[in-house]
């Protein structure tokens, strides 16, 4: 279907590489739901962020020093001496934020609008593949400063894998290149931060390959059914993204000019000093919830849940909940039995969907308090809600919930709509 | 299932206010355009100019030196950024015989085109064939057959005032730029 | 339309709780100040910081280093380059191994006085010395104090101000000082401002609070010296990005007139 351009230029570089035709089909004629609300744009928003994370950070990459004894003066250096290296770095960490909000309003609208269900199933398992590579992304990244919170962030999330049997020890060994978090460490965290963007990439692309191959959802969760229900992404879907992402710079650059800590610790500008540990280790905002999951499991498993054969530490308790809360999401597609998408038609399972993502706010604020006393009650509560609902309440919903009627079609709920 | 035509349909925008709207969104269309194009040039900006030198690199971009402890006849090196720079008090002989003519055949220059004092000689001390530092500013060090610099590396020879006489180094070392801030004190670059 | 406006009540409401929340109370919140750098216009009082300059040289540089500065960067203080040399060149630093290739001499080692470029002169040679000197204590650097403290330039001028009689029943161990503000309220720093401890050159009166105001909007900027220029240059890209993001809704509006 190779369309014939009036560009003698285009039509050279298409016929041996059809890649003007490629974008003019998946990005300008490209048939897309004429139904979808605001919420449709942090797809977009998030690629456009992790574009804008690569270029600051490519920036920054070429004033920093991996070494313990010169990591945290380089940044400092890059924040005073470097032509707008403030403005690179600023940028850097609070796009870093930005992206983590962006994603989880993005996995939250979809959980909302059944966007995981039969055909897209693997798009969603490949989001939850960029997620987890994200947080690793970020995980490694924040050690770089070589702050007091990097150095024992590191120490605290590597010493965790020391849980797996029998090579537990060795593990945690392989990962610090040594006997402790160190240079070698170091070294190696920023190769990974440089290098699993770039995965994340290649999982972005196949992300939006298997999104091309049944189209968008919609807030409806009817199919597209004919041309009536959809329109070209050139012009309405372009011009929606860019005022959602002049929105999106408003609110980013507004931290970044004006509140560029907000999102950070103190006390990653005190240097990383091995033999003094900060009062309260906390990872960045963005882990909260799963922090939270990692410290709820009680000290003595067996006391709690009866009769266990197999003794496992809470420690190992602790991990294995905080891992499987993410892996847990890989199956959503077959844990929601519903033959309904939208919570808009879904009334009962509304009320729960808001209700998990109180829980989810509420375990990121308990991640950030001492797990001590009425916190660790709650936290332990939140987290046995976030199993719950995924493991219980989706599953029974999704096969006794009396549904609302749904529309007839996409271009059907529009003209209803309309004519209210 | 939508299908894969260029036009998808009914969706396609048309001009439904007639000339003045068009004209109107034209307008709208194309500042709006400028205005991003602007931006995005705004926006390039710092990304380019962060690989510019940084101001603690600008701040070692000069160098002072003091001239009071070099007695006549001896040479110092001192480095200026990341170069060795020969300066040396030149003796009357010296002086003399670098004025005594316009040095070599491949680079010829007059003495005073290459020094603001007679007696204070400023040079880049990097021999202009292939970048090796020439002998000449220790006691004992081989000075070449015209009394200046003598380049290990292939032979190139300089007189006293810098310049290229014998070999294949195609100028003579080069001077950089400096001023007198005193009677005894240059600042280099 | 209205599940969306809660959520994102909701979401606010617990974000801003969760950014706030205080680390265990060891010791009581620094009450809020007025710097000339808060808000949207935040700018430098670069009177006051030449003061706080002059309070940090004449008292804290006994102890405390600021090896982010380099005296290059006093410029921005006001002082004019040659005044900034000048500085600069009252203090000595290490210097490099002489012809002979040694460091020190007789045991002591080799200074030369400070050259712009140089960083601001530390009093201790390491941590060790420092400790050494101090009673086992190690007083911290102070480039980067206010943004590596809650509370910030708050917290220091309440710490600053904050020293007096422990209360009753108070166990304050040997060589230590009741501070209110400080975690656990026990600090091995004796008080360091007295009043008239300075005489200051633009005249103004030395009291503590006073000379406490001015070191810690000096060290404000000390933490962030780009702070006058990233917010001008925030106001006219957020300016700019309002009149932008203005435009694309119209057109947003405009092309999308004919689906509605």
């Amino acid at each position: 279907m190779a369309t014939e351009y009036k560009n003698p230029v285009l039509r050279w570089i298409d016929y041996r590489l059809p890649i003007i035709s490629m974008l003019e089909h998946s990005a300008v004629s490209y048939p897309t739901p004429k139904n979808l609300n605001y919420w449709w744009n942090f797809g977009s928003l998030a690629g456009i962020v992790l574009v804008i994370m690569i270029a600051t950070g490519v920036f920054l990459a070429m004033q920093y020093t991996p070494h313990t004894m010169m990591a945290f003066d380089s940044v400092e250096r890059i924040m005073r001496d470097v032509n707008y290296g403030w403005l690179i770095r600023y940028l850097h960490v609070n796009g870093a934020s930005m992206f983590f909000i962006i994603v989880y309003i993005h996995m939250f609208r979809g959980m909302y609008y059944g966007s995981y269900k039969e055909p897209r199933e693997l798009l969603w398992i490949i989001g939850v593949l960029i997620f987890l590579t994200m947080m690793a992304t970020a995980f490694v990244g924040y050690t770089l400063p070589w702050g007091q919170m990097s150095f024992w962030g590191a120490t605290v999330i590597t010493n965790l894998f020391s849980v797996v049997p029998f090579v537990g020890d060795w593990i945690v060994q392989w990962l610090w290149g040594g006997f402790s978090v160190d240079n070698p460490t170091l070294n190696r965290f920023f190769a990974l931060h440089y290098l699993l963007p770039f995965i994340i990439f290649a999982l972005v692309f196949l992300h939006l390959w298997a999104l091309h191959t049944h189209k968008s959802n919609n807030p409806s969760g009817v199919e597209i059914k004919g041309d009536k229900d959809t329109i070209p992404f050139h012009p309405y879907y372009t011009i929606k993204d860019s005022f959602g992402l002049g929105v999106f710079l408003l609110i980013y650059l507004g931290f970044t000019f004006f509140a560029p800590n907000f999102f950070g610790e103190p006390d990653n500008y005190i240097p990383a000093d091995p033999l003094v540990t900060p009062a309260h280790i906390v990872p960045e905002w963005y882990f909260l919830p799963f922090y939270a999951m990692l410290r709820a499991v009680p000290d003595n498993f067996i006391d709690v849940f009866g009769i266990l054969p197999i003794i496992i530490s809470a420690k190992a308790a602790g991990v294995v909940v905080m891992f499987g809360s993410i892996i847990l999401l890989i199956f959503l597609p077959w844990l929601d039995t519903s033959k309904v998408r939208s919570a808009n038609f879904r009334p009962v399972f509304k009320w729960f969907f808001w209700l998990f993502l109180l829980n989810c706010l509420m375990l990121g604020y308990v991640g950030g308090q001492p797990a001590e006393g009425a916190m660790l009650t709650i936290g332990r509560l939140c987290t046995f809600w976030y199993f719950f609902h995924l493991l219980v309440v989706v599953p029974f919903l999704g096969k006794y919930e009396r549904t609302l009627p749904l529309p007839e079609s996409i271009s059907a709920a529009v003209m209803a709509k309309e004519s209210k | 299932m939508a299908d894969h035509t260029t036009t998808a349909g009914h969706g396609a925008p048309h001009g439904s206010h007639g000339d003045e709207g068009d004209s109107r969104r034209d307008f709208l269309l194309l500042s709006t355009i400028a205005v991003g194009v602007t931006g995005a040039g705004l926006a390039a900006w710092p990304f380019i100019d962060t690989m510019n030198p940084s101001k603690d690199v600008l701040a070692l971009a000069s160098t002072e030196v003091d001239l009071s402890p070099i007695g006549e006849g001896q040479s110092i090196t001192v480095m200026w950024r990341g170069k060795p720079v020969f300066i040396r008090k030149r003796t009357p002989g010296e002086i003399a015989e670098a004025q005594k003519s316009m040095g070599g055949d491949k680079d010829p220059q007059a003495d005073d085109k290459r020094t603001k004092k007679p007696e204070w000689l400023v040079v880049i001390g990097i021999c202009t064939h292939l970048g090796c530092i020439p002998l000449g500013q220790r006691t004992g060090d081989p000075k070449g057959d015209y009394n200046g610099w003598f380049c290990p590396c292939h032979g190139s020879a300089y007189d006293t005032s810098g310049r290229i006489r014998v070999g294949p180094a195609p100028r003579n070392l080069d001077v950089p730029p400096y001023q007198f801030t005193g009677d005894t004190t240059i600042l280099i670059g | 339309m209205k599940s969306t406006i809660l959520a994102a009540i909701a979401v606010c409401a617990l974000s801003i709780a969760g950014a706030t929340s205080a680390s265990a109370a060891e010791s009581i919140k620094a009450p809020a100040q007025k710097w000339s750098t808060d808000g949207v216009a935040g700018h430098f009082d670069r009177a006051q910081l030449k003061r706080g300059w002059q309070i940090y040289k004449s008292v804290c540089a006994a102890c405390h280093s600021v090896h982010q500065l380099s005296y290059r960067n006093l410029v921005d203080l006001g002082f004019s380059e040659a005044e900034a040399k000048a500085i600069a060149a009252g203090d000595n630093v290490p210097a490099g191994p002489n012809d002979a290739g040694e460091t020190h001499v007789d045991g002591q080692p080799i200074m030369r006085p400070a050259l712009l470029s140089d960083k601001i002169a530390a009093p201790y040679a390491n941590a060790k010395a420092a400790r050494a000197a101090n009673n086992g204590a190690f007083p911290p650097d102070l480039s980067l104090m206010t943004k590596a403290r809650k509370g910030g330039a708050d917290y220091v001028h309440a710490l600053l101000t904050g020293y007096k009689e422990p209360p009753a029943g108070f166990q304050l161990q040997l060589g230590m000082n009741y501070n209110a503000y400080f975690p656990g309220y026990q600090i091995a720093m004796p008080a360091p401002l007295v009043e008239g401890a300075v005489t200051y050159e633009d005249g103004t009166n030395a009291t503590i609070d006073q000379m406490s105001k001015d070191v810690s909007a000096f060290l404000i900027w000390s933490a962030e010296p780009e702070l006058e220029n990233r917010k001008r240059m925030g106001i006219k890209i957020l300016a700019f990005l309002l009149v932008f993001t203005a435009l694309l809704f119209a057109l947003k509006r405009r092309i999308w007139s004919d689906v509605h």
